[in-house]
């Protein structure tokens, strides 16, 4: 060790680097940087779960009863729908914010670390999927307050959430790619709404699709939005199949396999 | 001017391979060719200057070899690690402050130092004892808790150099560490920057700023349009261009030509003239030479209204190498006094 000194008088200790640490400790470490946000930004859970509880209190309110009969029958069949649909919205701030990110500087740090390449963006979803549970919790606990009743009880809301961050895994990678290609975080706002509305709003979310055109039923048949509430409703209302969850499942796994090494060759293409 | 070798570059002395060695380095981004054909050689325990104006290449070569971009053609090796074939060991022994910082605004600076120092492989409380060793060292204790966003310039300066330092990096890279920084701030950041060649960490950095280049380091390369275009100590480079520069003003600007030719029979080195300002400047080796050309020319009845001397500027050296103007628009470096 030798000393010197800096401006102010201090010595500068010269500091050999420790043993290599594992990949999974690299992401903790990142999972550790998202948890730190929530505590110095705890503003973003604002723009969570406003957008939700916005939905949920119309659509319950004004739409219920025609849709239902009731709001309350509605929001049985709502209430899931709106899970899943917080859980993708959700996703985008999390582009947004690598965007953000990518545009300092602050990559280019990491990138110059000796570590698991992958391990920020593993932070990233840790990041995620805090929010998707914090977001869907205080969701779940507005619709129990509004007359929701999850027939399958504990176990199922357990399943469910389970399911919620399975989606959010497979949706995160979307936005992560959108993130790493766009240079403006505005603009993963824009491109990512403008393609989850018709793919939230052609589901079957909100309503039955027996009153849609032909053509669209079968969009709506085949979209990963609608296999998803699907079991989403399943798990947490009772008479959920393996083959409906296993459905829910296959896009957010097709979306892992596919897109997790993109982002790595996205962000090592230098 | 520092030509007093660091201890730590006399201890590692001749033998070891250099800190630093390029060959050709070549970046393209679409037609424009960024970095064109670099060759560095960079020893043990030295601060090496890359000096250029804005758009020279001075951050695409260094992200080069950072590893954050690859080069198009050309090879270089850091402690004797090849940069495209073993780029992790090159990460293991560089650390690079970028010109934009790289910090994470929403987090404590404490917190950006101990999320390093975990990247790092320091664990629970040796990463802290880390941080708060870091921040101690660089005078930023009392600011450890606040938000990053909330720091001055210099603070954020301070702290990304601080984040470059978590394990001692062999070779640092400082991509225009003051730029943008007050007079005061500057200073500290040089004695920063010293202090660390002092420890034996080699320094690579760029400056717009002959002065910044003059004060730090031992070498300095001129780059410009991607091409270096000269390279040496301070003191070759100012040979080159002599000491400094003599400023004339005419009283009569419709002496200039008359007055440019004489200057050059007298000193047989290049006049630039700034027609506007009816100023004439000319390297000059020495304030007695200047003297003396001044009374020269009041003695050959020419009209001088005024007179200066400034160590010369970026935009000068490049004219003396070049016996061109060159594209820096930006003069900060000459102090005319
Ligand atoms: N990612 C990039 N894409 C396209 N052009 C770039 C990119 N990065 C730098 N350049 C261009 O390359 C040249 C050198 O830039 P740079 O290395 O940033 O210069 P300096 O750091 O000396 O100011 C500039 O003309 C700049 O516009
Ligand atoms: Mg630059």
């Amino acid at each position: 060790m030798s000393r010197a000194t800096n401006g102010s008088g201090v010595a500068i200790t010269r500091v050999e680097r420790p043993a290599r640490p594992s990949a999974v400790s690299n992401a903790l470490v990142f999972g550790w940087r998202a948890v730190l946000k929530f505590k110095h930004v705890p503003e973003q859970l604002f723009d969570l779960v406003m957008t939700p509880i916005m939905f949920t209190l119309l659509f319950t309110f004004v739409f219920g009863g025609a849709l239902a009969g009731s709001a309350t029958d509605y929001l049985q069949y709502f209430l899931p729908g709106i899970l899943v649909q917080t859980v993708a919205f959700n996703s985008v701030y999390s582009g947004m914010g690598l965007s953000t990110d990518l545009g300092k500087g602050l990559f280019d740090r990491f990138r110059s670390l000796p570590i698991w390449p992958l391990a920020p963006f593993a932070g990233l979803m840790v990041g995620d999927v805090l929010r998707h549970l914090i977001a869907g919790a205080i969701i779940l606990t507005i619709g129990l307050l509004l007359g929701y009743r999850p027939e399958n009880g504990v176990l199922g809301i357990v399943a469910g959430f389970g399911l919620l961050v399975a989606i959010g895994f497979g949706m995160g990678w979307v936005f992560i790619v959108l993130g790493l290609l766009i240079r403006t975080p505005t603009t993963v706002m824009t491109v990512g709404f403008t393609f989850l509305f018709p793919l939230v709003f052609a589901s079957n979310v909100m309503v039955e699709p027996e009153t849609m055109p032909g053509w669209l039923q079968a969009f709506v048949a085949v979209n990963p939005i609608s296999l998803m509430a699907t079991a989403m409703r399943g798990l947490l209302g009772g008479g959920a199949t393996a083959a409906e969850v296993g459905l829910a499942l296959l896009a957010p796994l097709v979306s892992t396999v596919v897109l997790a090494p993109t982002t790595l060759w996205l962000y090592l293409r230098r | 001017m520092n030509e007093r070798p660091s201890p730590a570059a006399s201890r590692l002395a001749a033998g070891a391979t250099p800190a630093v060695s390029a060959r050709g380095l070549t970046k393209r981004f679409g037609e424009l060719v960024a970095v064109d054909g670099i060759d560095l050689e960079v020893p043990r325990g030295m601060i090496f200057a890359i000096l250029g104006p804005n758009g020279a290449g001075k951050t695409t070569l260094m992200r080069m070899l950072a590893t954050l971009a690859e080069p198009d053609t050309g090879e270089a090796s850091i402690m004797g690690h090849d940069l495209v074939g073993e780029p992790d060991e090159v990460r293991g022994a560089i650390a690079m402050t970028g010109q934009f910082a790289s910090l994470d605004e929403d987090l404590t600076g404490r917190e950006n130092l101990v999320l390093l120092a975990r990247l790092w492989g320091f664990r629970g409380r040796a990463a802290r004892e880390r941080a708060d060793a870091l921040l101690h060292e660089f005078d930023l204790a009392e600011a450890a808790t606040r938000q990053v966003k909330a720091y001055s310039g210099g603070m954020r300066r301070r702290l990304d150099i601080a984040a470059s330092l978590v394990v001692t990096p062999s070779v640092l890279f400082l991509d225009e560490p003051t730029t943008g920084l007050d007079p005061k701030a500057r200073q500290g950041v040089w004695r920063m920057i010293r202090g660390l060649a002092e420890a034996g960490v080699t320094i690579l950095l760029t400056t717009q700023y002959l002065e910044e280049a003059d004060q730090l380091a031992s070498r300095i390369a001129v780059i410009d349009h991607g091409r270096k275009i000269a390279e040496g100590t301070s003191r070759e480079l100012k040979a080159a261009t002599g000491s400094g520069f003599l400023h004339v003003t005419l009283g009569d600007p419709g002496q200039m030509h008359e007055v440019t030719r004489r200057l050059e029979r007298m000193l047989r080195s290049q006049v630039q003239q700034s027609p506007e300002g009816g100023i004439v400047s000319t390297p000059v080796a020495s304030a007695v030479e200047a003297s003396e050309v001044v009374a020269a020319l009041v003695a050959a009845g020419v009209d001088v209204s005024g007179f200066s001397m400034g160590s010369p500027s970026l935009e000068e050296v490049f004219f003396a190498l070049t016996g061109e103007m060159g594209e820096a628009d930006d003069t900060q470096g000459g102090d005319r006094t």
